[in-house]
């Protein structure tokens, strides 16, 4: 078993779908001579060509809708989004082409693409360049839409999402790429669709996904100290959920809270929050808990930056909510 | 014995087809604007009558087992000439489970994997990249056995869609990638009821392509050899070199932007001026002035074409319904079967 960084699991997973498949492409801003604006490329230029490495203008929206066409038209692209900022530009081409071509179009095209970059805050990076964007993708039926939180999900999520016949969304994180872990030395899938109990426990699920699963983990761990078992649920796929997973742990431990560095208003988060409180009303002991993001633009002073997003503290305050063990 | 004669180096066998193609368009959409009417068919109906000439002229110049074509939502015209069969047409504006996609995408959805029309879109000019993406894809293929690009691509869209950050993206791309891609405006004079003019910086459109260091020519859109013919220029160069073209289609359109179109925005002359150019007209002109169009034979094509249309409504009216699962089915590769995912049943019951 390797230990490698998030970068490193992701680029390990592109060499080998690109040398699996010569359907498979990767375009985007920067990487190819850069190497990838976080490096997730490296090497992939000088090992597969201009062909199938491609850097493209700085024209989101052109780019994607570019790859959108080379899928219907039997390719496998990867496109790069340098990050989900950007992609907004781009939002037309994956909500209104790559979403809707097999209904529209009663089943006669797929788009097997994949769309990746890194999602949510950073540092220092102010409100355009630092924000949690994954609801509007996980808003619309045709995609599906993958958040890894480790290297060994990176690496499989990344080559089930090439391999997959339909658009996948695939959130990544800047302040994960150096992030080391585990990852198994033979090839292998991580399905899409299938959460994982990163931590077993009885009191409370902690529901997360994508980099929060390191501050909730955290969390579990001063809870732990505070006498109490929290179980944390890890989503991995916003779209489709893993709802069996969610009811089963929530049916385990009568008490929900679900942590997104996301805004609270529309978001996956309170979505799977709804989910739960009509799924397993009868379960429940507490109302289901929501640690967001501040309802606000990030601001660029750290201090303030830390303030917008979920903590360990937020997190065990809203697990102690819904132990009714304030104070 | 097969008559000699011939019209700008087109013998008498292509140009009957091409006749026959732009009186089935026409026919087809005369018939729907009827059934629209009826209300037989509902929502946004955009009719291509008077703009035949750019579809039939650019389509007769593609070979559709490797070429592609792709265009916005007035589509009918397209579809028809890319061989599409007038009854799953008809079918889907009746939103029939026979329709071309299923009765899922409507009038301005019709696709047909086939006959590699990819589409009926919906987004003024967000069909360009995609079909810039189409060309990517045949020159991928061929510059990975080494060879020439294995088709082209042709996208049709509006002078309302050229001012679209889409065009000049993918125009770009297509120009950095040397993708074989022909970009067809059809410039009908009217974006929605805002005249081209008016929201133009540049009236020559074809002149655009400079922009992009590629080939660009502006052509009678009434004029359905003269499409033609630009057309067989613009596929060659693609197909050989991979260069991307723009060809400004100068045409107009009969009927109002959609069904739902009062055309306050111009007069009853204008259209009559146009009418005068109509391309049906002016190519049975040509072609009786030839010798090439008896009175019998132009009669045989138009009632051929009416009774193929009339026939075309009929099958629609005929055919069922989309079964009720059917509005779960098509959503995702690995659930077509009709049945709910677990998110969808419990939001339902």
């Amino acid at each position: 078993m390797a230990v490698l960084t998030y970068r490193e699991a992701l680029n390990r997973a592109l060499d080998e779908e690109l040398a699996r498949d010569d359907r498979v492409l990767l375009m985007g801003e920067e990487v190819g001579e850069y190497d990838g604006a976080y490096k997730v490329s490296k090497g992939l230029l000088a090992k597969y060509g201009p062909n199938r490495v491609l850097d493209t203008p700085i024209t989101e929206l052109g780019f994607t809708g570019l790859g959108v066409g080379a899928a219907m038209a039997g390719l496998r692209p990867v496109v790069e989004w340098m990050t989900h900022n950007f992609a907004l530009l781009a939002l037309d081409q994956v909500v209104n082409e790559a979403a809707k071509m097999r209904y529209m179009s009663g089943g006669q095209f797929s788009v097997p693409i994949v769309f990746r970059g890194p999602n949510g805050p950073a540092e220092y990076l102010a409100s355009q360049h630092s924000q949690a964007l994954e609801s509007y993708w996980a808003h619309v039926p045709g995609l599906k839409v993958v958040a890894p939180a480790t290297p060994a999900d990176a690496y499989g999520l990344l080559k089930s999402a090439i391999r997959d016949d339909d658009p996948v969304v695939m959130l990544e994180a800047e302040m994960m790429y150096g992030l080391k872990g585990e990852v198994p030395d033979g090839e292998f899938l991580v399905p899409i669709g299938k959460a994982e109990v990163r931590r077993p426990g009885s009191d409370v699920t902690l529901i997360t996904y994508s980099k929060p699963l390191w501050t909730v983990l955290e969390a579990a761990e001063e809870l732990a100290r505070q006498g109490f078992s929290a179980e944390v649920l890890d989503l991995r796929t916003l779209r489709p959920l893993d709802e069996e997973a969610i009811y089963a742990s929530v049916r385990k431990t009568n008490r929900c809270v679900v942590v997104t560095e996301s805004w609270p208003q529309a978001s996956v988060a309170s979505h799977v929050a709804w989910l739960v409180s009509r799924n397993c009303f009868d379960r429940l002991d507490a109302p289901v808990e929501l640690v967001s993001g501040e309802d606000v633009p990030m601001p660029y002073n750290h201090a303030l930056e830390l303030a917008a997003q979920p903590n360990v503290p937020k997190v065990v305050a809203a697990a102690r909510r819904v132990l009714y063990a304030e104070g | 014995m097969a008559d000699k004669k011939t019209l700008g180096g087109h013998d008498k066998k292509f140009l009957m087809g091409l006749l026959e193609s732009m009186h089935r368009i026409r026919a087809f959409e005369e018939k729907a604007g009827q059934m629209y009417g009826l209300r037989k068919i509902g929502g946004f109906c955009h009719l291509y009558s008077g703009q035949e000439a750019v579809a039939v002229g650019v389509i007769s110049a593609l070979d559709l087992s490797t070429d592609y074509v792709l265009t916005g939502y007035r589509d009918h015209g397209h579809a028809l000439a890319c061989g599409m069969d007038p009854k799953a047409a008809m079918a889907e504006l009746y939103g029939k489970a026979a329709g071309c996609s299923k009765g899922k995408g409507g009038s301005m959805h019709f696709f047909d994997a086939g006959k590699h029309m990819l589409g009926g879109n919906g987004i003024v000019g967000a069909q360009i990249p995609v079909a810039a993406g189409v060309a990517f894809a045949q020159a991928y293929r061929g510059r990975l056995s080494g060879s020439q690009p294995t088709g082209a691509t042709v996208c049709f869209f509006g002078d309302g869609a050229i001012h679209q950050g889409a065009f000049h993206e993918a125009f770009n791309l297509a120009g950095i990638w040397k993708l074989p891609l022909i970009l067809v405006v059809e410039n009908n004079q009217w974006g929605m009821g805002t005249s081209w003019k008016k929201v133009s910086s540049n009236e020559d459109f074809s002149a655009m392509a400079g922009a992009y260091a590629a080939h660009g020519e502006a052509v009678d859109g009434m004029d359905v050899l003269a499409v033609h013919d630009a057309a067989v220029r613009a596929v060659k160069r693609a197909k050989a070199a991979g260069e991307p073209a723009l060809l400004e289609a100068r045409t107009y359109r009969y009927k109002g932007h959609s069904m739902s179109d009062p055309q306050k925005y111009r007069t009853r002359e204008e259209v009559e001026t146009y009418r005068a150019r109509d391309p049906i007209l002016l190519l049975e002109g040509r072609m009786e002035e030839a010798g090439l169009l008896s009175a019998r034979e132009k009669e045989a094509l138009r009632a051929e074409a009416e009774a193929i249309a009339e026939e075309a409504a009929a099958f629609a009216e005929a055919s069922p319904e989309p079964a009720a699962d059917e509005l779960y089915t098509d959503v995702y590769a690995d659930r077509e079967s009709g049945e709910t995912a677990p998110s969808e049943a419990s939001w339902q019951s």
